[in-house]
């Protein structure tokens, strides 16, 4: 809940993204979900951005004053889960 | 090429019901898919009785929903697919499934659908402080599965974050579980849940902290202690009212988000609302997106509970039932008008109220229904 985050804190567990890259990233330039994903990798590990999408949006609207909703959500790609090469080379096409 | 009339993505509350009703009105093949090793969803983890009009199973625990649910969906000759992932969805009829990732040669099935129904659910918040990565931090939804599926106590002494109905519930099912809950800690200056609830903890002694947040969790390879602070009105941690608690677990029960992936594969449009936990697909009354021919029921489309995802999927079965021609219109709308009815019954009361809202909002938001 508290907002005064060091910048060390980590941010996205499956890629090490802490506070500072992703609040360095803003500063780049970064002003939405995607953004932040394309320049600091937060939110492309094995979650895909379950537990980080939501403390990302929340830093992104704190830092440049937006609400929740201006700041967007990642884009998804296909397999929406993480799965075996070998499931998709035998796969039934 | 695998083919079926249906297919349906979760097989929770949601998920089954709607794979049942459409069942029950005819469809041939309705094929429910599902990740995990059981179907039920969250009904499983649910081994207290719920709240509600008698309509709605009140008194009843979710376990029995569950098991009545699957003897339904047999009966009906649902077929599911467990420990099966849907990774896709493409041109709008084709589900992209691995099948049975328990095996060790999952095979990845391309399943086309006439209609295809979403009900994957919602993912556990998560907040951060400093030392949130570390090993003994959880969701306390995960920890509620520890102990209530899988029968194993996530830790000794236990810090629940959050006073909603899931952190007053949970806490008191870690306590019949062995476990020691430590304290509550509540970042409103009130409880958040229902008073009967957040009663059982007070009675069994455990302190509530309101107006509080963690601050840090410490400890060399997993969580040994535990600082909480009392905050101000902007939620800063005030100086000087650090206290360490001696824990080893940390439960988050700080809401949930819809799980959208699949959903915005589809190409349908979100809208976004807070009061329902986020992006969240626009539907019409039938549960139908802006993705002709994909349905959403439960916490998928907006969090609630087991009871309005129940509902909310026997609705997309209806619908999807009606769309491929299986049941007349006139039955179709009596069918969904009974449904409607109890859907908003439970959304009435104190809690039910703002979602009641929310819900009718989204509906609005979808094309050519609103204004």
């Amino acid at each position: 809940m508290s907002l005064n985050y060091d910048d060390d804190m980590f941010v996205c567990r499956c890629e090490e993204v802490t506070v500072g890259e992703v609040r360095q990233a803003i500063s780049d330039g970064a002003i939405d979900v995607v953004g932040v994903k394309r320049r600091t990798r937060a939110g492309m590990g094995l979650c895909q951005g379950r537990t980080c999408e939501r403390l990302v949006q929340q830093i992104l609207a704190q830092e440049l004053g937006k609400s929740p909703a201006e700041v967007g959500s990642s884009s998804v790609r296909p397999p929406v889960r993480p799965i075996t090469f070998g499931a998709l080379a035998g796969g039934d096409f | 090429m695998v083919e079926r009339d249906i297919v349906v993505v979760g097989a929770g509350p949601a998920g089954l019901a709607a794979a049942i009703e459409a069942a029950k009105l005819g469809a041939k093949s309705v094929l429910v898919v599902d990740l995990n090793m059981k179907a039920g969803g969250q009904l499983f983890k649910q081994i207290h009785k719920f709240f509600g009009s008698s309509a709605h199973g009140s008194g009843v625990r979710g376990i029995d929903i569950g098991a009545q649910m699957l003897a339904d969906a047999q009966k009906y000759g649902v077929e599911i697919w467990l420990n099966s992932a849907a990774v896709g969805i493409y041109g709008g009829k084709v589900v992209s499934i691995e099948k049975n990732t328990e095996n060790k040669t999952p095979v990845l099935t391309n399943v086309v659908a006439k209609k295809i129904v979403i009900a994957v659910g919602a993912s556990e918040n998560v907040i951060r402080f400093k030392g949130w990565t570390k090993p003994g931090v959880m969701g306390a939804g995960a920890a509620q599965t520890m102990i209530n599926v899988n029968r194993v106590r996530p830790g000794k002494r236990i810090v629940m974050l959050g006073s909603g109905n899931v952190g007053l519930i949970v806490s008191y099912q870690l306590m019949q579980a062995g476990c020691e809950v430590v304290a509550l800690v509540e970042a409103l200056p009130g409880v958040g849940g229902y008073g009967v609830h957040a009663s059982k903890i007070k009675r069994a002694g455990v302190p509530i902290y309101t107006k509080h947040t963690i601050i840090e969790a410490k400890g060399g390879d997993r969580v040994e202690a535990v600082v909480i602070a009392e905050i101000d009105k902007n939620f800063a941690p005030i100086a000087g009212t650090e206290k360490t608690l001696e824990a080893d677990t940390i439960t988050l029960a700080a809401g949930l988000k819809p799980i959208s992936d699949l959903v915005r594969l589809s190409e349908a449009e979100l809208v976004f609302d807070g009061v329902l936990g986020g992006w969240i697909p626009k539907h019409d009354r039938n549960m139908e997106t802006t993705a002709s021919g994909i349905y959403v029921a439960g916490d998928a489309t907006g969090v609630e509970e087991a009871n309005t995802a129940l509902e909310e999927g026997k609705l997309a079965g209806v619908a999807a039932a009606e769309s491929l021609g299986l049941v007349s219109e006139s039955e179709a709308g009596k069918l969904k008008g009974e449904i409607w009815y109890r859907l908003d019954g439970l959304r009435m009361g104190p809690f039910g109220e703002k979602r009641m809202k929310a819900k009718a909002a989204q509906i609005a938001s979808f094309p050519g229904v609103g204004a």
